[in-house]
């Protein structure tokens, strides 16, 4: 059935019918289209169902894969395709492309999106778009495992784009407030702007390559001969697109704003999935950016990536520590780690900035469906930490407990997964001789820890306020006569949050009632992803020498690691103990800076942005996003915008429908020509003249009928004269 | 070529005066401004044709000529004039507007006529030394070969008669 | 004498009866133009007989002259029966034939 196929090795059937896998979610998107609202639970049932159907096959997929590169180290990756369409003499396939890389990115997706849609049955039950957010999600789902199995460009941007839509809806699903679809819009058009560079990228590899075949592609690049510098720039230009989509710098302005969506969107695409296409797009087809970029050329200190991922590591780490919203700490954090993802890629860490993203999915989705859950549950909806939370570490164990666990992780503290995999990444820097980036990577390892235990003593620890506080003390009878409360006020008001909680009891239970952590579809997702973010890392632990990861994503570098790549860095505890003296140290600087500030009732710590001028403008600094929002909005758009708005409607109004009316009026003034000269005199000049022709015989023929003898008489005897004379001249 | 001896001086005299007496009534007849004087010049015609026809040798048909176009007809004819004469002696006009048709209608056949016969009979002369047509054979060609004509003819006399007296009758 | 004379005495007594036909009012006097141009056509027979010596041309004029009568009989009826009616026989006013 499939034209071209590649194994040489006979694969397995999960291995040859992974194709479904994509298909699955997109067949049930349609389904939930048209028969959702029928359903008795609106379509989740079969975005679940779908989901569960693709993961199957996806962990299939994966044991057949495992079972293939066992058998064979230099085992060739699955490809097959199917002419989709062709233009000149530029065939292009849809099918897949299965290696190590394609097969975890099919796990992930597959997996989060399982468990994101098991928790959205909760977390958005009731809502006025529930079979919409349902068929959104399995789209969005269906298109990433369209890109990530994608064994061409054309593939792979069919879909990015739909990944893009996708969070363009997600963001947007609660359209009503303004804010929320401002951010979505801001979120397709930054992730847009990138796009430029996919495209002209895309473009620029099949000029270089004259194939969009990946894997002609990353076996050309790695053995490469061609200009150097035309490379150069086909890498920068799809680097351009993995920092829109990945929320680099500097268009990393989308990805906190895209915190107004749901937060299982949240959770799933912008901090799992969604945004690590742009690293998967660099990991994808590395070769390129390798050689074109010349990362690992000896002597060679920096690179377009490298730099861009450590800035965007800083940047964002500091963000977050000026963040009262929960999400939006989360959202700085994910673009630091994406940030580290792409240095990681940037200094020839191939393996650990993919096993990175690998780690990072379980812990980052693990927190933001925590937040999720204390929103839920414990804070009135409200995702505002100072104002809403604290305190919620008693009444929500599950959560607190899953929260600690990915935070851990998150950090990098040892034994955790993110210990082996962000330190790998750090360690590798100082090994391919990119020293800077050790460095901001440690620095970045310091921020992180410091801001998620501000994060974690705000929300867990600390006196309950507001939302936290009514949660907390119970509800008793608060709620009968309780419409000036201030606290009910402000949670009911969460900005950019609204949701549709409105029921007259809680969560379905009666009042009063004692406070507990969230309902099942929630925390157990919840457990799941933190006992996986405990031991996931351990599928590549350097310090115990598992290196299983390593070797069943080895084939997908297209680099062999030793050659133009430097081999993994051995590791050594001290080599591993600065960034865990740093992760130490930030945890106990920003314990007590909390304690000080928000424990305490007066310290000589708080208030200090206040009364220190210097310190004031740096708050006020970060608290702008470094006013970058202003300069994209307020300068960079409005001047390009502007003029062209006003050139674009001077154009439509003098010239377009100048040529319009023109030709309206004219058509009008030839209708009235035809009619007055053609029409008038012409033809009803015929008419009129072959009815006066016809009078005029008739006129003149009548007195022939004049009932005269006489005149009867005078006709037949000429008639006679004039026979007899033409008788005699025709005989003459 | 004619000669002296075949030209019988008399008999064109009297042919052309009887011809020119001929011509000016029918002249008359068509042109006179009072019907009377029409009639009469229409009898002098007919007397005219009755001695043609003697000249020509047809005794007979002469006589009947008279007898009956004369005698019979005319009267007639007069009878009618006399008859549908308007009261108060009102003479109406007896050209109609057609005159610009019939002058150029009836000189042109006249003309085409007279070239024709001209043309065919020229120099073409009648017999001198024939007797004149018999009663015999005329009565000899009515009984034989056409008698049948000789029939219809008297039912033709009948219906006239009938039907004159039928139209004409008062009631 | 020629035959032509004879002959051309009758075209022109023809002619002038077909103007008076066309040209006459009165019906009566219509009728009497008819009477010329049967008089022309049996001088003509006879002319033609007395030419080819023979009688035949002579019985056809004796039918002519009876036709004529019974014709003019007729005629006269009718003319007499319009003349009650209508009380004019002005040919111009008897158009009913009009269109």
């Amino acid at each position: 059935m499939l034209a071209s196929e590649t194994a040489t090795v006979a694969a397995g059937w999960f291995l040859t019918h992974a194709w479904l896998i994509p298909v699955i979610p997109a067949v049930a998107f349609f389904g939930i289209i048209f028969f959702g609202k029928k359903m008795p639970r609106g379509g989740s049932e079969l975005g679940i169902a779908s989901m569960v159907a693709a993961l199957v096959i996806a962990a299939g997929t994966a044991y057949q894969w495992i079972d293939r590169v066992n058998g064979n180290a230099e085992a060739e990756a699955v490809i097959r395709t199917k002419q989709w369409f062709k233009i000149g003499g530029l065939e292009v396939g849809i099918g897949q492309h299965i290696d190590g890389l394609a097969m975890m990115a099919l796990l992930l997706v597959a997996f989060i999106s399982t468990l994101v849609q098991i928790y959205s049955t909760e977390y958005v039950r009731g809502d006025r778009r529930y079979t919409h957010f349902f068929a959104s999600l399995t789209l969005f789902s269906a298109g990433m495992l369209t890109m990530v199995l994608a064994p061409n460009m054309v593939q792979l941007i069919l879909g990015w784009e739909i990944m893009g839509l996708c969070s363009f809806m997600l963001i947007g699903h609660w359209w009503e407030e303004e804010a929320n679809s401002r951010a979505a819009l801001k979120a397709f058009f930054t992730v847009r702007t990138g796009d430029m560079g996919l495209l002209v990228g895309t473009a620029m590899l099949l000029f270089v390559f004259g194939t969009l075949d990946i894997k002609s592609i990353n076996e050309a690049a790695a053995h490469y001969t061609g200009g150097h510098a035309i490379l150069m720039w086909t890498a920068a230009a799809l680097f351009i697109a993995a920092i829109g989509k990945s929320g680099q710098f500097p268009l990393h302005t989308w990805l906190p704003d895209a915190m107004a969506g749901p937060t299982p969107v949240s959770s799933l695409l912008h901090s799992s999935t969604m945004v690590v296409a742009g690293v998967f797009l660099v990991a994808r087809i590395y070769p390129v950016f390798h050689t074109g970029l010349d990362i690992n050329v000896a002597g060679n200190h920096f690179n377009f990536i490298a730099v861009i991922g450590g800035i965007t590591i800083l940047i964002a780490a500091a963000l977050a520590f000026v963040q009262n919203d929960i999400k939006k700490v989360l959202a700085y954090s994910t673009v630091s780690q994406l940030g580290y993802m792409m240095m990681g890629l940037g200094v020839g860490a191939w393996m650990p900035a993919v096993f990175h993203i690998f780690t990072h999915a379980f812990f980052k989705c693990c927190l933001f469906l925590c937040a999720g859950s204390v929103a839920h549950t414990g804070s009135h909806h409200s995702f505002d930490m100072k104002e809403d939370m604290g305190g919620l570490r008693k009444q929500m164990p599950v959560t607190f407990i899953t929260w600690i666990i990915s935070t851990a992780a998150l950090c990098g503290l040892p034994f955790v997964s993110g210990f082996f995999s962000k330190d790998e990444i750090i360690d590798t820097a100082h090994n391919n001789d990119y020293k800077l980036f050790w460095v901001i990577g440690l620095i970045g390892a310091f921020m992180t820890t410091a801001y998620m235990t501000r994060a974690t003593y705000l929300t867990f620890f600390g006196k309950p306020r507001g939302g936290a506080k009514h949660f907390v003390e119970g509800h008793h009878d608060a709620h009968e006569d309780d419409t000036t409360d201030e606290v009910h006020d402000h949670a009911h008001v969460a900005v950019a949050h609204a949701d549709d909680h409105h029921e007259p009891v809680h969560h379905g239970k009666p009042l009063p009632f004692a406070p507990s952590d969230s309902a099942w579809q929630i925390t157990v997702p919840l457990i799941i992803l933190s006992f996986l973010a405990i031991v996931s890392g351990y599928l590549n632990a350097a310090p115990f020498k598992i290196e299983k990861f390593s070797l069943w994503l080895e084939g997908s570098i297209g680099l062999k690691p030793g050659d133009t790549i430097p081999a993994g860095p051995e590791f050594s505890w001290a080599h591993a103990a600065p960034s865990i003296i740093l992760v130490i140290a930030g945890f106990a600087v920003s314990l007590f800076l909390c304690l000080q500030v928000f424990g305490k009732e007066t310290s000589p710590f708080k208030g200090l942005t206040q009364r220190v001028k210097l310190l004031g403008a740096g708050h006020t600094f970060l608290v702008n996003k470094y006013y970058l929002d202003a300069l994209y909005e307020g300068v960079i758009v409005k001047a390009i915008a502007h003029p062209i708005a006003q050139a674009a409607y001077w154009v439509n109004q003098n010239i377009i429908d100048a040529i319009v009316n023109a030709v309206g009026i004219g058509g009008k003034r030839t209708g009235e020509w035809v009619y007055r000269n053609i029409d008038q005199r012409v033809v009803d000049g015929v008419v009129n003249g072959s009815g006066a022709t016809a009078r005029g015989a008739g006129g003149v023929l009548r007195p022939v009928q004049s009932g005269k003898v006489s005149m009867y008489g005078a006709l037949l005897f000429g008639a006679a004269a004039v026979g007899a004379l033409v008788l005699v001249l025709v005989n003459s | 070529m004619v000669l002296a001896s075949d030209v019988l001086v008399a008999q064109n005299i009297g042919f052309a005066i009887i011809a020119g007496v001929m011509v000016l009534g029918g002249i008359n007849v068509v042109t006179s401004k009072n019907v009377v004087r029409a009639a009469l010049s229409l009898v002098l015609v007919m007397a005219g044709a009755a001695a043609q026809y003697i000249l020509l040798a047809a005794e007979f048909v002469a006589v009947t000529q008279v007898l009956v176009y004369i005698g019979a007809v005319m009267v007639l004819i007069l009878f009618g004039v006399m008859l549908t004469r308007a009261k108060l002696g009102k003479d109406i006009e007896l050209n109609n507007k057609n005159i610009a048709v019939a002058a150029p209608v009836a000189l042109l056949l006249l003309g085409v006529m007279v070239y024709v016969l001209a043309k065919g009979f020229s120099d073409t002369k009648l017999p001198t030394d024939t007797p004149p047509v018999s009663n015999q054979s005329i009565s000899d060609l009515i009984f034989k070969p056409y008698l049948l004509p000789f029939w219809a003819l008297s039912f033709v006399l009948l219906a006239a008669v009938i039907g004159a007296i039928v139209l004409a009758r008062k009631d | 004498m020629l035959v032509t004379q004879f002959l051309i005495l009758s075209a022109v007594l023809f002619c002038t009866g077909v103007y008076g036909v066309i040209v006459r009012k009165n019906a009566v006097l219509v009728l009497m133009s008819i009477e010329l141009i049967l008089n022309s056509v049996n001088i003509n027979l006879l002319a033609f007989d007395r030419l080819n010596n023979s009688a035949h041309g002579n019985v056809f004029a004796l039918y002519v002259i009876a036709v004529a009568a019974a014709e003019v009989g007729v005629g006269l009826a009718m003319v007499l029966l319009i003349f009650r009616n209508r009380k004019t026989i002005a040919l111009d006013d008897l158009s009913e034939m009009k269109g």
